[in-house]
């Protein structure tokens, strides 16, 4: 194997004998020396980078919308920052109305031990639409799938953007928006029979299946049902 | 109805070299059916641990004749479902009831599924499984205890010892509406599925 998997060795390009960090006994609640990438970021992005927070020691970067994708493949590819590790994409919605949304990665450097938040403002009034980074890290995948599925952030460029959690033929709205009430908007009885009315084996699609290595093979008349995006079992 | 006259009266000559008794064909068959129940667990929260706590070997599910677990629901009498189920899982749970030979039972275990617990009346949990299938025994507590589970199990045997062969309605299986898949009446279950307490005041978000 010529392209063999590598392990990335905690901290390991921040010099040979670089010690692991110590958990600070007080860290400030704001305020504080931010992640060296935040300087990073400001030389190459300039006005892109809203605004930078230290929040209990850990730095978080407010990246302009439109130069989202292009900050976090920067932060990805660049030798001195090697964010390889996406751990987190989520989003927050305020209980002040006045507030917009946010949405958020978390990114980790394991070479450099870094930890990096960034976030993006949608501002009010403006489409829920993000860059997707999936084709940066595959891992974004079912992430942003979850975020589409509880807030109803779009992620422009997602390959597959469908429901995650709940099933796709879930017609409520989205669970996490502070508009959603907790028990849902359907009486019990109508929620149950939506659920009810559910094919458990109609979840999946024509490429989940393994069938799809052998859709050629397949009946013409399957072949014309699974093309045209009809699940399996109905 | 009454006239019909009497059949000739059998002797049967008893053996006397074999031991033998007399007994009723119920009573024969419920205590074979009592200490024999195959469970198959549904396990889809805590409540699965205890259950697991259950069968292993310091409680020892095998001494009520469960020895085997079904992990197939065509080969198991009765369903312990042990957890919280999210309408995602309605489906699949009807679909493993139905799947499931007569002779069978349910026990609804823990407040999750006996009820929805309260902390989870939320817009993704079935409120109690008795909304989808019936349920014979319903085990509280968050989760009950293996000593709760075993007591649950006592009395399902007790009921199952108890069955009469000539009433014919316990073998009947429910059919749910054909239009809305459901059991019982939807204005029963949004009655039964209202939140208890002052719950019903707290809307957080105030919206």
């Amino acid at each position: 194997m010529s392209n063999g998997f590598t392990p990335v060795v905690a901290g390991s390009a921040s010099g040979t004998n670089a010690p692991a960090p110590a958990t600070s006994k007080n860290i400030p609640n704001r305020g504080g020396t931010p992640n060296p990438s935040a300087d990073a970021l400001r030389t190459q992005f300039g006005a892109a980078i809203q605004r930078v927070d230290v929040v209990w020691g850990e730095t978080n970067v407010y990246v302009d919308r439109p130069r989202l994708h292009e900050v976090i493949q920067w932060l990805h590819d660049d030798a001195g920052q090697r964010y390889d590790y996406l751990s987190d994409v989520t989003a927050v919605e305020f209980r002040d109305l006045e507030q917009p949304l946010e949405v958020v990665w978390h990114l980790r450097s394991l070479p450099f031990r870094r930890f990096l938040r960034v976030k993006v403002i949608l501002e009010k009034g403006t489409a829920l639409e993000v860059p997707s980074v999936w084709d940066i890290y595959r891992g974004a995948d079912w992430l942003e799938r979850e975020c589409y599925d509880m807030f109803g952030i779009a992620f422009v460029g997602h390959p597959d953007l469908r429901r995650l959690l709940m099933w796709e033929q879930y017609k409520e709205g989205y669970p996490l928006r502070k508009d959603f009430p907790a028990r849902g908007r359907f009486s019990r009885s109508e929620q149950l029979r939506q659920a009810l009315a559910a094919n458990p084996e109609a979840r999946y699609s024509k490429e989940e299946l393994s069938i799809a290595d052998a859709f050629e093979d397949l009946p013409t008349d399957m072949q014309r049902r699974l093309g045209t995006g009809e699940r399996t079992g109905e | 109805m009454g006239l019909t006259p009497r059949p000739e009266r059998q002797i049967v000559e008893a053996p006397t070299d074999v031991p033998w008794i007399t007994t009723k064909l119920d009573a024969f068959v419920n205590w074979g059916r009592k200490n024999s129940l195959w469970p198959m667990p549904f396990g889809t929260a805590c409540c699965a641990i205890e259950f697991m706590a259950t069968a292993a070997s310091k409680y020892d599910l095998a001494r009520f004749g469960m020895e085997r677990q079904a992990f197939s629901p065509r080969q198991a009498d009765l369903l312990i479902c042990a957890g919280r189920v999210p309408f995602k899982l309605a489906p699949v749970l009807r679909r493993i009831w139905q799947q499931m030979p007569q002779p069978k039972w349910c026990i609804s275990m823990g407040a999750c599924a006996s009820s929805g617990n309260g902390i989870f009346d939320n817009y993704a949990v079935v409120q109690g499984i008795d909304n989808i299938i019936p349920v014979d025994v319903y085990v509280p507590g968050c989760p009950p205890r293996p000593e709760g589970l075993l007591y649950g199990i006592m009395m399902l045997q007790k009921k199952v010892e108890n069955e009469r062969s000539s009433d014919r309605s316990l073998r009947n299986e429910m059919e749910p509406d054909p239009e809305t898949q459901l059991y019982i009446p939807p204005s029963v279950i949004d009655e039964l599925s209202e939140p208890f307490g002052n719950s019903v005041h707290q809307t957080r978000s105030g919206l």
